[in-house]
């Protein structure tokens, strides 16, 4: 099969409005994801900032949690006016989580970035077959 | 809740935090069952909960990303910011498309990123 025809052609300096353009289009399919599955938006955003913005791998990831806080945020607000979070077993398994987090990145920086791109693939793939079985 | 489903809480918050950190994503995809299975939850209270482990990994995470230069605020604020939008798109087409379909195309649409990262990294 011929890559050609959908692949992009190489990055260049993208044009101010369109920048802002496929950040609001990167914004909207995180949104949507998390609004039809459940859960966040990273699988969406690291993928596009990569593809569509030429950024680094780890750059991507790092970015994306940005976006994650915010995304949360708001999401978690929602649900609590719903009566839906109990905050205090969030905050105890979130606390676990945030250890993880500083083992995690600490651990990223000591990969290439080529390999932080093949535990996204992986992530991705399984990600997929979740969502299909 | 007993010492098993603790230690399961646990060690789940625990490896959502390092995906968080490896590869950017909240972790939910780990939360979410894990509240499920050792706390007892709903799927709709096991997500709504996740979200508050999910702000708190993502902000420590954002600051340790941010110290090893891995950030660009503006980008990542503006699509946190901008992301409503679609969550709304998301609940219209979450009420008018069969579940199933959504599912498959999704999937679709994550192995379809999967090969073009892997190309692109020069992994095949």
């Amino acid at each position: 099969m011929s890559s050609r025809s959908w692949r992009k052609p190489p990055a260049r300096p993208a044009a101010h409005r369109s920048r802002a353009l496929r950040l609001a289009a990167i914004a909207t399919g995180a949104g949507a994801f998390s609004g039809l599955f459940g859960v966040g938006g990273g699988t969406i955003i690291v993928p596009l900032l990569v593809l569509w913005l030429g950024y680094e791998q780890k750059e991507a990831t790092g970015t994306s949690l940005t976006a994650i806080i915010v995304i949360g945020s708001l999401a978690a607000a929602t649900q609590a006016i719903y009566g839906n979070v109990d905050f205090w077993l969030g905050v105890a398994v979130g606390v676990p989580g945030v250890a993880g987090v500083v083992a995690g990145t600490a651990l990223q920086q000591r990969l290439s970035e080529r390999a932080v791109a093949g535990a996204f693939v992986v992530l991705l793939i399984g990600s997929a077959a979740v969502l299909v079985f | 809740m007993d010492a098993l489903d603790w230690s399961g809480l646990v060690a789940l918050g625990v490896a959502a935090g390092i995906a968080g950190g490896l590869v950017g994503v909240g972790g939910g995809v780990l939360l979410v069952p894990a509240l499920v299975v050792f706390a007892d939850q709903s799927q709709l209270g096991a997500e709504a909960t996740s979200l508050v482990a999910i702000v708190l990994v993502s902000s420590v995470g954002t600051v340790r990303q941010r110290g090893y230069g891995n950030v660009r605020l503006r980008d990542g604020l503006i699509v946190g910011a901008l992301s409503p939008l679609g969550v709304l798109l998301g609940v219209g087409l979450a009420n008018s498309v069969p579940e199933r379909a959504l599912e498959l195309s999704f999937a679709g649409v994550q192995l379809l990123f999967a090969w073009q990262l892997a190309k692109k990294a020069g992994l095949r």
